[in-house]
């Protein structure tokens, strides 16, 4: 009989989806596993892949903007944005004061209810129900302002080329005011629900690190970013619409794990929060948009747009040759680059461990595969 | 004896933290007046939409069944995903001109995003969205909808 001389493991594979709850969308990772240790992630995409960037180049300027929508779902308003300062770049169009302080507004409210979504979805992972139901609760009051001034919960495509798809509702003011007052009662209790909870602490705290070194290299921007202690807020380095008027501050961290890109996005939220209140009162009068020509034709050339969206930067690089729809079209979007650091934060722990690091990424499958 | 002390303080930091959330929780549980749940197939009759929700593109006519669609096509051209096709036909008109009208507005609701580009382009206002947004249906056929009423015709005055 042959002796055992040793219990050493061997490494093997598994599938983690395309269809696991905890990727949130059609995400596959090949998980190189040593016991319960993770020695590799290898995401694998395509599942979602509608080739936008293809469509767009048959599309005219105002159909691509509502193709936006489709790639980070949860920052829409923010996406459709980007599309729309690189079209009136090109046209060298300057659009009022007022339509730049209602799409900041918008903006601001939109990475709100993603934080939202993401706080809720994120004790779900971990094995909190509650939490869901919490987040979901305050998310409801931005969706109804969306629908009553934009037409949509969700893809909303309020934004055009040339300024906005129709003036605010009558109702727009009171309602973010009234969804203000109630956020700031209720988002202590968030504090009080996960971000002190034991349970959550012992899972997020440690867990998953990378270094502001990496988070560079890698091109990890938003919230994941700044964990690291990297400065990257295009709203602060590289101004737009309304947000050079605004008084805000960059929330940085410096521990780069799972529970300080939770207490980051937790602060953004208080800072968005206080730049809605320093708007919402001065909308200036005006025009809610400039008129365009109906054939949108951009000069030749090369336009690069950048926005901060809920997830980190997401840029839009229009070619055009002079025809009407552009030549090339290319997306930077901030999931594809935050989720190419997963190997690196992953390795060395746990499956449990896997779950609460992409949770904190806040990834969106759609905008990772466009 | 530090990392005892260390031990038990944990402990009671733990305890004190599953307290604090559970007393959201009760506070929740206790005053069942600030739970914002709808209840939606119940509340059909009572349900409000906004006014600018977008659920689906129609064709108002009014009590002649006259419409206001000139057969332009702008909303054709305008729409990102082949949704509208518009067939139209010449008629000659009792003053012996020959006239342009469309025979069938066919509109794809399974290829619509709601964007809502086509409601703006519309130079007579002829479309619009209206608040439904129930289109659940047992065969895709279904969803393939010709927008103007049998018999109906271009209101007076509308070029």
């Amino acid at each position: 009989m042959e002796e055992v001389t040793s219990l050493e493991s061997q490494e093997y594979f598994i599938n983690m989806g395309p269809q696991h709850p905890s990727t949130h969308g059609v995400l596959r990772l090949l998980l190189s596993l040593d016991g319960e240790i993770i020695r590799k992630v290898e995401p694998h995409l395509g599942y979602i892949h509608r080739s936008i960037e293809r469509m767009c180049e048959y599309d005219s300027y105002q159909q691509i903007v509502h193709l936006t929508d489709r790639m980070d779902y949860l920052s829409c308003h923010i996406n459709n944005e980007a599309v729309c300062l690189g079209v009136e770049m090109g046209l060298e169009v300057e659009v009022p004061e007022r339509v730049k302080v209602i799409r900041t507004i918008i903006s601001e409210l939109n990475r709100i209810s993603s934080h939202q979504l993401w706080w809720g979805v994120m004790g779900m992972d971990l094995g909190a129900i509650t939490s869901f139901l919490y987040g979901f609760r305050d998310r409801e009051m931005i969706t109804d302002i969306f629908e009553e001034t934009c037409g949509a919960r969700l893809t909303m495509n309020y934004n055009i080329p040339g300024g906005l798809m129709f003036d605010i509702h009558p109702n727009f003011q009171k309602r973010t005011k009234e969804f203000v007052e109630h956020f700031k009662k209720t988002l202590p209790e968030y504090d009080d629900l996960l971000s002190n909870n034991v349970i959550f602490r012992e899972r997020t705290v440690g867990v998953g690190k990378i270094s502001k070194e990496d988070a560079i290299s890698f091109g990890c921007t938003g919230p994941t970013g700044r964990a690291s202690g990297f400065s990257c807020d295009v709203r602060k380095h590289d101004p737009y619409s309304a947000y050079p008027q605004v008084d805000f501050k960059e929330i940085l961290a410096e521990e780069g794990d799972c529970f300080a890109r939770y207490k980051c996005r937790i602060d953004e939220m208080w800072e968005s929060l206080s730049i809605i209140e320093q708007l919402i009162d001065n909308i200036p009068e005006g025009d809610y948009k400039v008129q365009t020509r109906a054939v949108i034709k951009l000069p030749a050339g090369e336009y690069y747009q950048k926005v901060e969206t809920a997830r980190g930067e997401f840029g839009v690089y229009i070619i055009s040759n002079g025809a009407k729809s552009p030549y090339r079209l290319k997306f930077r979007s901030p999931g594809f680059s935050n989720l190419s650091a997963l190997n690196k934060m992953a390795v060395g722990g746990k499956i449990a461990d896997l779950v609460a690091i992409m949770s904190t990424i806040d990834l969106v499958i759609p905008d990772i595969d466009r | 004896m530090k990392e005892i002390i260390q031990y038990f303080k944990d402990i009671a930091f733990g305890i004190k933290s599953l307290i604090k959330g559970m007393r959201v929780t009760g506070h929740y549980i206790s005053r069942p007046s600030k739970i914002i749940t709808q209840q939606y197939p119940e509340n059909k009759e009572t349900l409000q939409m906004f006014d600018r929700f977008r659920g689906e593109v129609v064709m108002p006519h009014d009590e002649n069944n006259e419409h206001m669609c000139t057969g332009c096509s702008a909303c054709e051209v305008v729409c990102p995903n082949g949704t509208i096709e518009i067939i139209s036909k010449r008629v000659e008109m009792e003053d012996g001109k020959k006239q342009k009208i469309i025979d069938k507005f066919v509109y794809h609701l399974q290829m619509c995003t709601m964007c809502g580009l086509c409601i703006p382009a519309c130079p007579t206002d002829a479309i619009v969205m209206s608040n439904d947004f129930e289109h659940a249906v047992f065969d895709r056929s279904q969803l393939t909808k010709i927008l103007n009423k049998p018999g109906s015709k271009i209101m007076p005055g509308i070029k």
